[in-house]
């Protein structure tokens, strides 16, 4: 009788040590799990600022004030303009 | 009652002998403890025990909203055009606040405010909250890392709009919880928004999150939604129609590319226009997307559904001959004018002229039910349905009230009114085999059916007296586009003001498409009000047209129809065709 409960007194103890043990790891891994979100989300909303400005340095309006200003480009004339491919392209071509 | 003799066994090893009564009050005294105690401890335990978990659950348990983030409104080449990214507004209670200087001075350089500066906001400061900034996420933490008591920080969405005022009246704007308010920011808010999720986590002393406690809420993301317009063409259309509003000093205007084949809105400009990313107020006037919620009278650009009508009901066909001389009509007390006194016109050059007295004559041909019919089914007088929030469905009145007068005014285009995009939508009825294309502000799968309107002969006939208008002997050469046919048909409207129409106060319009040979896009432009001497359709609105046209058919590869030389402008000696008002 007295070694059963001694018996059941160590289990009592090794189990309860264990549970703090466990739970001792779940709360560290959650913590780290809790990083690792942060950072989840951290990146997340890094794309979304890199797409606002990826979105804002590819306006229209920007690509053609460079074309046009820095790069000089410009629409061609029609006299340099050969249209290859379809019917209409041979009464097209420049004369 | 053990617990006590056994505390008396332990008082008993040694021999002192104490007097009985004093053993029944000890040991009763001891009873009435330990009662007490398991009284009050089966009260907290059986009979408080929610209460107090609570209170123990509100030290140690907390609910944390996690705010889900807006989704993206893309172009349909899924460029954004609407984004919301974090950022964290800074407040603090002024006088709970005691950071000690190196905290101030590293709080004044976060902030990039001069200590002084910052010094002086705190100690003006006469609320209990003060909100400091917004910044964003990453110098919000430093700033929390600060561990300042008394400073909080609070997750805001700012909503950015990388074409600024080039796509304002599509997309709307959000308030200040980055709620849809306007445009498709309100019309699609749900599909955007997303739902906020929950957490039950354990904090503990120090507020750090230790555990989670419990199921709580994942939040459901803001999806991203595409839109039908090309930012490029929306961007083309939006800067030519801009130009040509500040060219005529008109007042406003608004110009739409429509897809042919599936029905989508590749473009939709409107002026003047707004900037969303400045918050402060939107002036009401220039916040309106005009060119849905704004009705007009077409004028002549409703001509060709006259045309459309009478031919469909057999009565001409587009050689029939109609006499317009002397160039005015009497119906009852009001007379029709036209500019010049054409004489006979067949029905191709009552277009191709725009005659007033032409459409009339062909109008009074047909009972009113007739050309009822044929506008109510080319989509006059019902919304577009483009889900877009305050889109109008403009004015058709029941036949059965129409007057003679009132039918031939009809004809072309008088005591009756439009929205921008339901005319181009009316417009495709010639520019498919007759169908009547359902219209959409959002990306589509791809071609879509229509509702079949006008026979494919009728379509193709209308189709080619509008190509007579836009080539010299037309209301509208400058409409002619380099290396494509077009087809089209101007308007010029006295605007309604008051109960009659404004003397010297016009809208101007053009709607036409192309390329003849298989059209791709229906392109609708309309000035209001231009005051700069020109208000002709085919003067002010054309050239709109040509340029869009033009650019916009390069940009969607779609091969030339005609030589590259086509564009003949009539020479400056012949006087311009002008349509009558």
């Amino acid at each position: 009788m007295v070694r059963l409960n001694l018996l059941l007194l160590v289990l009592i103890v090794v189990s309860a040590l264990a549970l703090i043990t466990s739970q001792h790891q779940s709360r560290k891994l959650y913590s780290e799990l809790q990083v690792e979100q942060a950072a989840a989300k951290r990146f997340e909303e890094e794309i979304a600022r890199l797409q606002v400005e990826q979105s804002s340095w590819s306006t229209p309006s920007r690509i053609e004030k460079v074309a046009r200003e820095r790069l000089a480009m410009r629409i061609p004339e029609a006299s340099r303009i050969r249209v290859l491919g379809t019917e209409a392209s041979v009464a097209g071509a420049p004369k | 009652m053990s617990a006590a003799a056994g505390m008396g066994g332990g008082v008993q090893l040694k021999p002192v002998k104490l007097a009985g009564w004093r053993v029944i009050v000890l040991t009763l005294a001891l009873v009435l403890l330990f009662g007490g105690l398991a009284a009050r401890a089966l009260y907290l335990q059986g009979f408080n025990t929610g209460f107090l978990q609570q209170k123990g659950n509100s030290f140690s348990k907390k609910e944390l909203a996690v705010p889900a983030h807006r989704g993206r409104i893309t172009d349909r080449n899924g460029e954004a055009l609407a984004q919301s990214t974090p950022l964290f507004q800074v407040f603090v209670t002024p006088h709970g606040m005691q950071p000690s200087a190196t905290q101030f001075t590293a709080l004044a350089a976060l902030l990039d405010m001069k200590e002084s500066a910052l010094r002086r906001t705190l100690d003006d400061a006469d609320g209990e909250f003060l909100t400091l900034k917004r910044v964003p996420p990453a110098v919000a933490e430093k700033i929390v890392a600060l561990r300042i008591t008394g400073l909080e920080t609070q997750r805001h969405y700012r909503r950015h709009y990388p074409d600024a005022e080039v796509t304002s009246h599509v997309l709307g704007i959000t308030n200040y919880e980055d709620a849809g308010q306007e445009g498709m920011e309100l019309a699609q808010n749900t599909w955007l928004a997303g739902k906020p999720g929950m957490r039950r986590v354990i904090v503990d002393n120090k507020r750090n999150i230790i555990d989670e406690a419990g199921a709580g809420r994942a939040p459901q993301e803001g999806r991203d939604l595409a839109l039908s317009i090309d930012r490029k063409l929306q961007h083309l259309a939006f800067r030519e129609l801009k130009a040509a509003v500040e060219q005529h000093k008109a007042k406003a205007g608004g110009a739409v590319v429509l897809d042919v084949r599936t029905g989508e809105i590749l473009a939709l400009a409107n002026y003047p226009t707004y900037d969303p990313n400045q918050r402060e107020v939107v002036p009401k006037d220039k916040a309106r997307n005009r060119a849905l919620t704004d009705t007009f009278e077409p004028g002549s650009t409703l001509k060709p559904f006259t045309v459309a009508a009478a031919m469909e009901a057999g009565k001409v066909t587009p050689e029939t001959v109609f006499q317009t001389a002397p160039g005015a009509m009497t119906i009852g007390s009001a007379t029709i004018h036209d500019a010049h006194a054409y004489g006979a016109l067949t029905v191709e050059q009552v277009i191709q002229k725009s005659s007033n007295v032409g459409a009339a004559k062909m109008a009074l041909m047909l009972p009113p039910e007739t050309m009822w019919q044929m506008l109510s089914r080319a989509g006059f007088g019902s919304a577009p349905k483009t889900g877009f929030p305050g889109e109008v469905s403009g004015r058709l009145r029941p036949y059965k009230s129409w007057r003679p007068i009132e039918q031939a005014t009809m004809a072309y285009g008088h005591g009756i009114s439009v929205n921008l995009v339901q005319l181009a939508r009316a417009y495709t009825i010639f520019a498919t085999d007759g169908q009547l294309k359902p219209v959409s502000l959002l990306k589509t799968g791809g071609d879509v059916a229509g509702q079949p309107v006008i026979r494919e002969a009728t379509a193709l006939a209308v189709r080619r007296m509008m190509e007579k208008a836009v080539l010299p002997g037309g209301t509208a050469p400058k409409a002619q586009v380099r290396g494509y046919r077009v087809a089209g048909k101007t308007g010029t409207a006295h605007k309604l003001e008051g109960r009659g129409y404004a003397a010297h106060h016009y809208v101007s319009s053009f709607v036409g498409l192309a390329p003849v040979t298989n059209p791709r896009i229906v392109v609708a432009v309309m000035i209001d009000d231009p005051s700069g001497g020109e208000y002709y359709g085919g003067s002010v609105a054309a050239p709109v047209f040509s340029r869009i046209t033009e650019t916009t058919l390069r940009a969607l590869n779609v091969p030339n129809d005609a030589p590259l030389d086509n564009v003949i402008l009539p020479s400056p000696e012949v006087p311009p065709v002008e349509e009558e008002v």
